[in-house]
C-alpha cells in the first residue's frame, strides 16, 4: 500500500505559532503581577542586600528601575525586556537572570531526555507484557507495581535509591552530575556523566513508567481485540510479532499525546529531582532561588520553562500528525 | 437503600478498593486520635535523639535526629496531608466545575475563552507554578492549599466541560429548556448530578496528587514552618540518611500508603460509578 502523503501544515503550524505567542505574552502578564503582588520590590531588596534602609537610597533604586512609573508602562518596559530576552540581573548569583538559566539548560534537558526514554520504554515494555498476559499473574505483578509507583513520592524514591544502590551498594555517584575533580574529557566525560544520571533519571521516571504502563496497557487490550488482530492472528503471525508489530503501533499514539502533556510536569518534577541528586540544572536554580527569595529569578524560570513547554507542545502536535496520517490538523 | 447495598456488596467484591477504604480510614483514625494519644506536640523531644525503632519504649518507631517522636509525627503529619488534600480539592473542584459546566454548556465563544485559559494553566509547569505562589504569598497551610487548587482545577474543568457537552444535547435536557427552566437551575439540578460520577473518581485521585504536591513542597522546606508534615519529616531525615535512614522511611512508607489508599479507592469508585468500563480495567 502506497502511504498517503499529504503537503506540510502550514496554515495550522501557523496558527498553532500564534496561539503559542499569545500564551506567552498572556503568562508574562500573569508573571508580572504575580511580582507585584508580593511583599516589597526590586529596590528594597536590593537596598537589603547591600544593608541599608535609607529611603533616599531607596527612591533612587526605584527611579533607576522604573518603579515609580505607573503600572501599564512598567508592564511595557516588561514585556519589552522580555523580548529581548533580559530578564534582568541576579544580585543574589552575580549573574545576568538568562545566562544563569541558559547556562543550566542542558543538565535539566538531559535528565528530562533520560527519564521520558526510560518512562517511555519500560511502558511500553511491561505495558505490552501486562495486556498479553491480561488477568494472569504478569498483568497482575506488573498492574500492582505500577499502581505502587503512581502513590510514590519521586523525591523519596530518589533517596531510597542513594541509600540502596550509593551509600549502601556502592554502584552509583550519590549526587553531582560529573567527577569533576578527575578532570575527565571526552569519552571519559561521557561515561562519567551517564554513571552520574543514572539514578536521577530512574527517580525521575518512576511516577510516568506508572502512568504509561497503565495507559498502554490499556490501550493495547483495546487494539487486541479488533478484528484486523483476528485476521493477522488467523493468518498464522507469532502473539509477539502481533502485540509489538500490529498492535502496538495503534495502542502506541495516545502515548505521544500524553507524552506532550507531562512536559511541563518533567520540568516541575526536575525541580525535586535535581535537588535531590545536587544536579545543576534549572530544577535546582528554582530551589536555590527560592531558598535566597531571588523572586525576579524564581519567575523567570517559570515564565522560561512555560515558553519551553509551549513550543515542545507544537512540536509534539506536529509529531503526532506526521505518525498518525489520519488526524485532521485544523 | 438498594444503593447502599450494591455499593456495599461491590466493595466486598472488590478486594482492592477494600484495602483502600481500610488504610484511607486508618489514616484519618491517625489524624483524629493524634491529641489523644500524643499529648505533646511532635515537634517537642520526647527521647534521645537517633534511637531506631524498637530501642526506645517512649517512642515505637524511633526518633529523629533531635529526640522527635516519629510515630508522633506520623499521627499529626497525618492531619496536615488530609487536610491540604481534601481542602485544595474540593475548592478546585467547585471552580472547576464552575468553569467547566458553563464552557460545556454555553459553547460558542465563552467555552473558547475559558478553554484557553484552562490550557494555559496546563502549560505553566504545575510544581513550579505552586512554588511561586507560595514565594509570593509566603508559606502557610492556607497558601498551600490555594497554590495545589490553582494547579489542579484545570483537569477537573476540562473533564466536566466534555461531559456537559455531551449531556448538553440530551433528550431531557432539551426538555428542561422547553418548560423554560432556567439556564442556572439546568446546570446545577439536572445536568451536574449525571456529571458527577466522573469527577468524583478523578477528584478522589486528585487528592492523592495534592498530598503527594504539599509533601513536596514541605520536604522542600518551603512549607508551613509551624506544622509537622511527612515531607518535612522525609526532608529532616535526609540528612541522617547514611546512620539512620529509618527517619526519613517511615514518612514515605505512610504517604505512599496514603497515595495508593486513595488511587485504590478511586479506581473501585471507577468501577462502581461507570460499570460499563469495567473490562477496560479486566476485572
Amino acid at each position: 500500500m502506497k502511504p498517503i502523503r499529504r503537503r506540510f501544515p502550514w496554515a495550522f503550524l501557523a496558527k498553532r505559532v500564534a496561539y503559542g505567542a499569545l500564551a506567552m505574552l498572556v503568562i508574562a502578564i500573569i508573571n508580572f503581577f504575580l511580582l507585584k503582588l508580593a511583599p516589597g520590590d526590586a529596590a528594597e531588596a536590593l537596598a537589603g542586600q547591600a544593608g541599608t534602609a535609607d529611603p533616599a537610597y531607596i527612591a533612587q533604586l526605584r527611579a533607576q528601575f522604573g518603579l515609580d512609573q505607573p503600572l501599564l508602562s512598567q508592564l511595557w518596559a516588561f514585556l519589552v525586556r522580555l523580548a529581548t530576552l533580559d530578564l534582568g540581573y541576579s544580585y543574589v548569583f552575580n549573574e545576568r537572570v538568562s545566562v544563569l538559566i541558559f547556562s543550566r539548560m542542558p543538565a535539566t534537558l538531559m535528565l528530562m531526555g533520560a527519564a521520558i526514554v526510560i518512562a517511555v520504554i519500560g511502558g511500553i515494555v511491561f505495558g505490552v507484557t501486562a495486556a498479553r498476559y491480561a488477568n494472569r499473574w504478569p498483568d497482575r505483578v506488573i498492574s500492582f507495581v505500577a499502581l505502587l509507583l503512581y502513590g510514590t513520592p519521586p523525591y523519596w524514591i530518589g533517596l531510597m535509591m542513594i541509600l540502596i544502590f550509593a551509600v549502601t551498594l556502592g554502584w552509583t555517584p550519590t549526587s553531582g552530575m560529573e567527577n569533576v575533580l578527575a578532570f575527565n574529557t571526552g569519552w571519559d566525560r561521557v561515561v562519567d556523566i551517564a554513571h552520574h544520571l543514572i539514578l536521577p533519571a530512574l527517580a525521575q521516571s518512576i511516577f510516568y513508567l506508572a502512568i504509561y504502563i497503565r495507559l498502554v496497557r490499556a490501550g493495547m487490550l483495546e487494539v487486541l481485540s479488533l478484528d484486523f488482530i483476528r485476521v493477522a492472528r488467523a493468518k498464522g503471525i507469532s502473539e509477539r510479532r502481533l502485540s509489538y508489530r500490529h498492535a502496538l503501533r495503534n495502542a502506541v499514539l495516545p502515548l505521544v499525546t500524553v507524552v506532550g502533556t507531562n512536559v511541563g510536569n518533567f520540568l516541575g518534577g526536575a525541580v525535586l529531582t535535581e535537588t535531590v541528586f545536587s544536579w545543576p540544572g534549572v530544577g535546582r536554580l528554582m530551589f536555590d532561588a527560592m531558598f535566597q527569595r531571588d523572586l525576579n529569578l524564581l519567575l523567570s524560570i517559570l515564565v522560561l520553562s512555560s515558553f519551553f513547554v509551549i513550543v515542545a507542545n507544537l512540536v509534539v502536535d506536529l509529531l503526532y500528525a506526521i505518525i498518525n496520517p489520519t488526524v485532521e490538523l485544523k | 437503600m438498594d444503593r447502599v447495598k450494591s455499593l456495599a456488596s461491590a466493595i466486598l467484591r472488590d478486594w482492592m478498593m477494600l484495602l483502600g477504604l481500610l488504610l484511607l480510614a486508618t489514616v484519618f483514625f491517625m489524624a483524629a486520635t493524634a491529641p489523644f494519644f500524643f499529648p505533646q506536640p511532635p515537634d517537642t523531644m520526647m527521647g534521645p535523639p537517633l534511637q531506631w525503632p524498637g530501642q526506645y519504649p517512649g517512642a515505637p518507631l524511633g526518633t529523629d535526629g533531635l529526640g522527635r517522636n516519629i510515630l508522633a509525627g506520623l499521627f499529626y503529619g497525618a492531619q496536615i496531608s488530609l487536610l491540604v488534600g481534601f481542602a485544595s480539592v474540593t475548592v478546585a473542584m467547585v471552580f472547576g466545575i464552575l468553569v467547566g459546566a458553563f464552557a460545556g454548556y454555553y459553547g460558542g465563544w465563552i467555552d473558547n475563552l475559558l478553554m484557553r485559559v484552562t490550557e494555559l494553566f496546563q502549560t505553566i509547569p504545575q510544581f513550579m507554578l505552586a512554588i511561586v505562589v507560595v514565594a509570593v504569598l509566603g508559606p502557610s497551610i492556607q497558601v498551600i492549599i490555594f497554590s495545589l487548587a490553582v494547579v489542579s482545577w484545570p483537569a477537573i474543568a476540562r473533564l466536566v466541560r466534555g461531559e456537559f457537552m455531551v449531556l448538553r444535547e440530551k433528550a431531557y435536557v432539551q426538555g428542561c429548556i422547553v418548560v423554560g427552566m432556567s439556564d442556572r437551575r439546568i446546570i446545577f439540578t439536572q445536568i451536574l448530578p449525571n456529571a458527577m460520577s466522573g469527577v468524583t473518581v478523578m477528584s478522589t485521585i486528585m487528592i492523592a496528587t495534592a498530598i503527594l504536591m504539599e509533601s513536596a513542597l514541605s520536604f522542600l522546606g518551603f512549607g508551613d514552618p509551624n506544622v509537622t508534615t511527612w515531607g518535612t519529616m522525609i526532608g529532616m531525615g535526609k540528612n541522617n540518611l547514611r546512620d539512620a535512614w529509618y527517619i526519613m522511611t517511615i514518612p514515605g512508607i505512610a504517604l505512599l500508603l496514603t497515595a495508593l489508599a486513595l488511587n485504590l479507592v478511586g479506581d473501585g469508585l471507577n468501577d462502581y460509578l461507570n460499570p460499563r468500563l469495567r473490562s477496560q480495567r479486566g476485572q
